[in-house]
């Protein structure tokens, strides 16, 4: 299958949507429309939750807001529903965007649960201010008008709630496929990979959840005026699980998802609701909700993918043409070689008693090869972390490139040139390889959130794919560019590492334990991409325990042992020195 | 505001928290054994609540149709697995421990109903009907997805709750209950009135949290289930089943749930949903704990209490707004305090 023919596809849904109102009944149009409203909430969560992996119970309480702004501002005070409309969604996004910066930086469950407490707290407030008509609701919500026509039947409005879904659709898939979308995708790989590659993981969280709030309060404005009428009891907490229901169902992660799984959410209740009644008499109403959370635990319980995802395993692949050549990005300025590039100054980090690093010191010059050795304990991947910025020394200094960055957040140090891998390889697997590596251009590109959706970067794209393809050839990645990166072998997920890292045109490139886990082969092709990348001239310091491999390979060795430094020198030098072989083999008899 | 008014106001605040309190450390219980966070056990409290009213009319209460169709329902799930692990000899065990157990429970306490037993009686039976649910819904929902991410039992257990409104509903009628007092015994204390069922509650919640620390410093069931919390894997390899040591932990917290439900039966009005807030309040005083800590959750219960009584004098409307939206300063606070590790969430 080629682009060509997912574009077809697409079209024809279009076609088969604008019909629709031809064929299908008042009824039927009307349960579509609210498949629509439904749809955009769910797809703001198949963003926040599917991709970002921000869990939030509390997007009833979004669409809410922006449903009484419209009523207050059309039924209440008179005014046109497009003001309505700006209302709702400035008002909206304000408190999202309030919200978020609270609520953020929690850590995994604490933040869900902080969305429960605003879920509840907003929606109790609707049913308990004043102005807002208490739990009677307003009423007499005049319709949508574009120019003289009042979008009063449903099949009116209809065309419009489905053209923002195609809209909404078309721009997210975009979204996903720029700059900014692929940092979203990385969210789930946690806060240390992110920032690593130079980006601001606090921003894009919060951009992603501003972005699920608008969706939610165009689906608020709509319901507002569709129904002529609203009252708290749709915006409630159990409203904010439903929804969080039809993205998961739908497949979280997948936009088209949020779509599916509003349809199969709404045509399930609307069933239930129909069938019900014929088993059980009398009890409908109660066990509509009980048959409805029992279908949900069992769908959690054996299909946690959701739909999409798994059809999607059965349809042909995409075929994808290989990035043409396009202008480079541009480059930034390497230090000249010899040049002193980062330098340690008496680093020490404590944690509680324990002093991890102790008063080390050393220097890296531009070009070389340096290896940071020492046994288990040693305080290796501690220097290291400080290096990186994920962990800061209590005491001394570091200076990068003359800048001195012992304070600077990780995302920062990694903008100046420093670029990482991990021992523990964080690739996200669910990405091909060339969008892994495309994520280490980000800090060298600036295609923002609407020149993304509305594809205005195509330039900027086009160079990003091709240096991510020559980054891949580079370290001999280049004949699968579209494989995921979860398929390869842990070899090779490290290679690809270093061509993410590359892609960052760093100054400096750090490796955490690159030859763990790794085969005698694989080892041996390790070390030879990182001769090749040494006589490009760029500067590698290698944090190891693996002797043999740091051997053949370093230019200068620094050995740490509990957490201070016991020597430096060139390779041959620490083979031969007593302290070194007494630290590792525990004495020379 | 008076000096005492807030004297009333803080004592009906205590007397609230307490109740929470138990359903808090039912909820750090059943957390740290399971890493569910299990929102429905103010449902539970509600239920016992419900049960009583039902038994002191002389009817008998929906709980033991709710309790017959789980074990049915369990035992179905139990054999199945069993059966596919051709486990066969651990057949008999399953059917007396997922049938035979909770449906003798159903009759025994049937058959009590009929002799038209005393309060004290009554309060036992209703205890006894309660607590076989939270286990049974444990190997219904959450035994088959035990080593899922919290997040997802988290979103479970949410969908649970709206499951057991729905079963409350259709088990307990719309009517709300409010069950005659415990005792009729009030003091007065520097000038304010304190009544009998208050002091209750605030004695009923000091004993069975005394009881829990003893349980778990004391015996060595206690202590596995401690170790279950700490590490599962490394229990197990101790001899430990998990599986089991959560289904003393859904035991002990549902205790403790139908105990905070009698007790608040006579002080408020209960409905079949009056649960979610019950659970909802409890569960930000176990986050301010941590959701580890038993004292942590006790005291942060009782400060919500206060906070309500407090909240619902300034403006009864928006107490729960207020009380709620307190949870997110709370929050970030054991955010802060505890220094994660690196938490990934995979797809």
């Amino acid at each position: 299958m080629r682009r060509l023919h997912v574009q077809l596809v697409a079209v024809a849904a279009v076609v088969c949507l604008a019909l629709a109102p031809l064929v299908l009944s008042p009824f039927s149009i009307t349960l579509m429309n609210y498949i629509g409203i439904y749809s955009l909430v769910a797809i703001g969560l198949a963003l926040l939750t599917g991709v970002g992996g921000i869990v939030s119970f509390g997007q009833a309480a979004f669409v809410g807001i922006a449903a009484y702004a419209t009523a207050w501002v059309s039924a209440l005070n008179g005014y046109s529903p497009w003001l309505g409309l700006v209302f709702g969604v400035v008002l909206t996004c304000c408190v999202a965007a309030i919200l978020g910066v609270v609520t953020l930086r929690l850590q995994g469950h604490f933040l869900s649960l902080s969305t429960v407490a605003w879920g509840l707290a907003i929606g109790f407030l609707f049913g308990n201010v004043d102005g807002l008509g208490r739990f009677n609701g307003i009423s007499s919500i005049p319709p949508i008008s574009i120019g003289s026509l009042a979008l009063a039947t449903s099949s009116q409005i209809y065309f419009l709630i489905w053209g923002i879904v195609a809209m909404v659709l078309f721009l997210g898939y975009n979204l996903l496929d720029s700059r900014l979308g692929r940092a979203m995708r990385a969210l789930r790989g946690g806060n240390i990979l992110v920032e690593s590659l130079g980006i601001n993981a606090f921003k894009i969280k919060l951009v992603t959840f501003v972005i699920a709030a608008f969706l939610a309060s165009l689906s608020g404005w709509l319901y507002a005026h569709m129904s002529r009428f609203i009252s708290p009891g749709p915006f409630d907490a159990g409203m904010g699980i439903e929804y969080l229901m039809m993205s998961m169902v739908g497949g979280a992660g997948s936009l088209l998802g949020g779509v599916v799984g509003a349809a199969i959410v709404t045509l399930l209740k609307n069933s239930v609701q129909d069938y019900l009644p014929l088993i059980a008499k009398g009890a409908s109403g109660q066990l509509e909700i009980v048959a409805f959370s029992a279908l949900f635990i069992l769908f959690l319980q054996w299909a946690r993918q959701g739909i999409v995802p798994f059809v999607a395993r059965y349809l042909p692949k995409i075929k994808r043409e290989r990035p043409p050549p396009a202008p480079p990005l541009p480059r930034r300025p390497q230090p000249t070689p010899g040049e002193l590039l980062l330098k340690v100054d008496g680093a020490e980090r404590r944690f509680g008693g324990l002093v991890a690093v102790n008063n080390v010191s050393f220097e890296v010059r531009s070009g070389e090869i340096l290896a940071v050795i020492g046994p288990n304990g040693a305080g290796k991947s501690t220097m290291f972390n400080c290096l990186t910025g994920a962990l800061r020394v209590n005491k001394g200094e570091i200076v990068f490139a003359g800048r001195p960055i012992t304070r600077e957040p990780q995302s920062r140090i990694a903008r100046g040139g420093i670029a990482r891998t991990f021992q523990h390889v964080k690739l996200r697997p669910r990405m091909s390889l060339l969008e892994n590596v495309m994520l280490g251009t980000y800090a060298r590109t600036s295609t923002g959130l609407f020149a993304g959706a509305f594809r205005l970067n195509r330039r900027e794209e086009a160079s990003t794919r091709h240096e991510a393809l020559m980054q891949l050839e580079r370290v001999g990645l280049g004949d699968k560019p579209f494989e995921l990166a979860g398929n390869l072998p842990l070899g090779n997920q490290r290679i690809l590492e270093i061509a993410r890292a590359l892609a960052a045109d760093p100054a400096l490139l750090v490796l955490d334990e690159p030859a763990a886990g790794l085969r005698r082969q694989e080892k041996l092709r390790l070390a030879e991409l990182l001769r090749s990348l040494r006589s490009d001239h760029l500067t590698i310091l290698i944090v190891e325990h693996d002797m043999e491999f740091v051997m053949s390979l370093v230019d200068r060795i620094v050995v740490l042992d509990f957490g201070s430094k016991l020597c430096e020198g060139a390779p041959a030098a620490i083979r031969s020195d007593e302290r070194v072989q007494e630290a590792y083999l525990g004495g020379v008899a | 505001m008076t000096s005492d008014i807030a004297a009333i106001l803080a004592i009906d605040g205590i007397a609230t928290g307490a109740v929470y309190a138990l359903v808090a450390i039912g909820t750090v219980l059943i957390f740290t054994v399971t890493r569910v966070i299990f929102i429905p056990f103010g449902d539970i409290a509600a239920f016992t609540a419900l049960t009583l009213a039902a038994l002191d009319a002389k009817r008998f209460p929906g709980t033991g149709a709710l309790v017959v169709i789980l074990a049915g329902l369990a035992t179905l799930i139990e054999i199945v697995s069993l059966v596919r692990a051709r486990e066969f000899r651990l057949l008999p065990r399953a059917l007396f421990f997922y049938l035979a157990l909770p449906l003798a429970v159903v009759g025994l306490a049937w058959l009590t109903m009929r002799a038209e037993p005393p309060l004290a009686v009554r309060l036992v039976l209703a205890l006894m009907l309660i607590t076989p649910i939270a286990p049974l819904l444990d190997r219904i929902v959450f035994r088959p997805i035990a080593d899922g991410t919290v997040l997802l039992l988290l979103t479970v257990s949410v969908a649970l709750h709206f499951a057991l409104v729905g079963l409350g509903l259709l088990f307990f009628g719309p009517e709300g209950v409010r069950t005659e007092p415990l005792t009729s015994f009030s003091t007065e204390f520097a000038g304010v009135l304190i009544s009998g069922q208050t002091m209750l509650i605030v004695i009923a919640a000091l004993v069975f949290s005394g009881l829990l620390y003893l349980f778990f410093d004391f015996t060595l069931v206690g202590k596995s289930l401690r170790a279950t919390a700490v590490n599962r894997t490394g229990s197990r390899l101790m001899g430990i089943r998990p599986a089991r040591a959560g289904t003393i932990a859904y035991l002990l917290g549902s205790l403790m749930a139908g105990v905070s439900g009698i007790l608040i039966a006579p002080v408020n009005t209960v409905f079949y949903d009056s649960g979610f807030l019950i659970g909802l309040k409890a569960f930000v005083g176990a986050i301010v704990g941590g959701m580890t800590s038993y004292p942590g959750a006790a005291i942060g219960a009782v400060g919500v209490g206060i906070l309500e009584s407090f909240a619902s004098f300034q403006s009864s409307a928006l107490k729960d707004v207020i009380v709620f939206s307190l949870l997110i300063p709370i929050l970030i606070w054991r955010s802060l305090a505890s220094l994660h590790s690196e938490e990934e969430i995979e797809e």
